[in-house]
């Protein structure tokens, strides 16, 4: 049973036996936010930035003043910087294509880390591949961190752009942020900061961090699926290529010229998503409620109790060891496979996902095809970790 | 029976743990791959004269389901000819996805089209729960899958 600290999560109350441990993919639903897109297509629906009605005012007012709310959120200079897209990984990928267009010439060199998802690896890799840039890996350690000394024996006058996650959804692992723009800044380089499993678990502040460009996901973070934040610097975004061509986007068009809105509009091709973006600054104002450094406290007690708890489960191997990490744990236990030991857990009522989540690269480098994830979020206490704990020690005498 | 006992019955564990034909295989052959899930498969033929499969050997990794069903396709298909071993993949495919209900209904086209006796489909029966688990019916038929297109290419290609 879960002892909610703060509001009230529909689904999980009307599944009190659920013990939900797939934050990292998705996570549940306040009903504050559930409400706020319910009344907004009760009293505001209509479309955004077209037409002069109230009603159009007054959807137009919900979407901007929820870009307001992210900025304020995340620590941004303005609301211009903020971006809303489908995601995190159409963020990154508008980013990748947008940013080697106006930056880069055929030869430089675009670093991701080892332990990077799909979403920021891929879209750069397109782009490498399409325009003959050198895509590189940044190798972690034996602990699942990343070294500043690696980065430095990558580097060349050539590398243009840096990526990388903040918090890694298979280790757990903590960047070092600053320090890494500190490095990267130091160079002439542009840091992109993949800020999925991270801008919803405690204080994230992008001038704080040092970042150039940061992408996350609404619904990760409380907040309804697709919707998504790109922000980036304002003298970046105003640099910019566009992404895709359409609607809001756009200035002028002739039979023989196009000219293109400012940004963050600029990347807003298409009629946006006006339920998500309210529904995200409702969880927005669900974190802040609870307030986010109590969040990000309890996560670390949880990540310390995780850790402590599974490493004691005979043949079980948890993947990585940093020392600042999330309370997300990824592990296989010897026999098992990964998708049979899921199949178990979940006739415990424990969810989790099992797979590569992602990351092959990484998956690769543990020396693993698969594993189990188990991410915690706002709603879990150290009891689920204790279930989790007592359903894989069933789990392996029954494979046994 | 609990719906997780349906799964991984007995008999699923014990082909999971003590695979038949299981050995390594060194070389050129093709990797059969569910690539969300990792599970990873690879096949080989042994002939015996041009139409018999003596035995079929597999490598790999994966989970216990999509071993069990390699593990039981192997003991179906070796010493079978190749037209018995197509009816009997169709067959077997079938019933791992919920098609057919038992190994020996009537009810399939392909049975009465080949007129032969009725597919009896042994252990694999086992599995008849993963229909239970629409998530898991492609571990199951990866191996089948794989034996499939490999009988097939075979086909094209004068055997030894």
């Amino acid at each position: 049973m879960y002892t909610l600290k703060t509001g009230k999560f529909p689904l999980l109350e009307a599944n009190p036996n659920l013990v939900y441990l797939d934050n990292a993919s998705t996570t549940q639903k306040p009903d504050s936010v559930i409400r706020a897109i319910t009344e907004y297509y009760q009293t505001s629906n209509a479309n955004v930035h077209r037409s002069v009605y109230r009603l159009a005012e007054a959807s137009t007012r919900a979407f901007e003043d929820a870009r307001s709310r992210v900025a304020r959120f995340i620590g941004a200079f303005s609301s211009k910087e903020i971006v809303f897209t489908r995601g995190t990984t159409e963020a990154l990928n508008l980013i990748a294509h947008s940013m080697v267009r106006t930056f880069l010439d055929p030869g430089d060199v675009i670093i991701v880390t080892q332990m990077d998802h799909h979403s920021n690896i891929v879209p750069f890799w397109l782009a490498a591949q399409e325009r003959g840039y050198h895509l590189r890996f940044w190798p972690i350690n034996p602990n699942g961190e990343l070294d500043l000394e690696d980065l430095e024996s990558l580097w060349s006058d050539r590398v243009k752009i840096v990526a990388l996650p903040h918090v890694s959804n298979v280790l757990g692992t903590v960047n070092p942020v600053s320090s890494i723009a500190s490095f990267v800044h130091d160079r002439g380089a542009f840091l992109v900061l993949d800020a999925a499993q991270s801008a919803g678990h405690g204080p994230f502040d992008v001038s704080q961090l040092g970042c150039d460009v940061a992408a996350f996901s609404g619904h990760k973070m409380y907040g309804p699926m697709g919707i998504g934040v790109l922000w980036a610097k304002e003298e970046i975004l105003r640099a910019l290529v566009p992404f895709q061509g359409g609607g809001e986007m756009i200035d002028t068009v002739t039979e023989t010229s196009v000219t293109f809105n400012d940004p963050p509009y600029r990347f807003e091709a298409g009629t946006p998503n006006v339920e998500g973006a309210v529904g995200l600054a409702a969880a927005m104002d669900f974190l802040d409620s609870i307030d986010r450094k109590r969040i990000f406290a309890e996560e670390e007690e949880l990540a310390r109790y995780g850790v402590r708890i599974l490493s004691s489960i005979p043949d079980l191997t948890l993947y990585g060891k940093a020392a600042e990490r999330a309370p997300l744990f990824t592990f296989n236990l010897e026999g098992v496979h990964s998708h049979d030991l899921a199949q178990f857990l979940d006739s415990r009522y424990i969810a989790v996902r099992s797979g590569h989540h992602c990351a092959q690269p990484l998956l690769r480098r543990l020396g693993a095809s698969t594993a189990v994830r188990a991410s915690l979020g706002i709603y879990n206490t150290k009891k689920d970790i204790d279930r989790l704990a007592l359903a894989l020690e069933e789990a392996r005498r029954y494979f046994r | 029976m609990n719906e997780l006992d349906t799964l991984y019955q007995e008999l699923i564990l014990e082909h999971y743990k003590h695979p038949r034909n299981r050995e390594p295989l060194e070389g050129d052959f093709i990797t059969h791959e569910n690539p969300s899930c990792g599970d990873s498969l690879r096949l080989k033929i042994e002939w015996e004269g041009s139409d018999r499969i003596k035995r079929i050997v597999f490598d790999g990794h994966g989970c216990a389901i999509s071993i069990a069903s390699a593990s039981i396709m192997t003991e179906l298909l070796s010493g079978e000819t190749v037209q018995n071993a197509e009816r009997i993949c169709t067959k077997a495919i079938a019933f791992l996805r919920g098609e057919s209900k038992a190994s020996t209904d009537a009810g399939d086209s392909s049975d009465s089209r080949h007129s032969g006796d009725p597919v009896d489909l042994g252990d694999l029966q086992a599995l008849a729960g993963v229909r239970l688990f629409p998530l898991r019916v492609k571990c199951a038929t990866l191996a089948w899958h794989g034996i499939e297109k490999e009988l097939k290419a075979q086909g094209e290609v004068d055997r030894p």
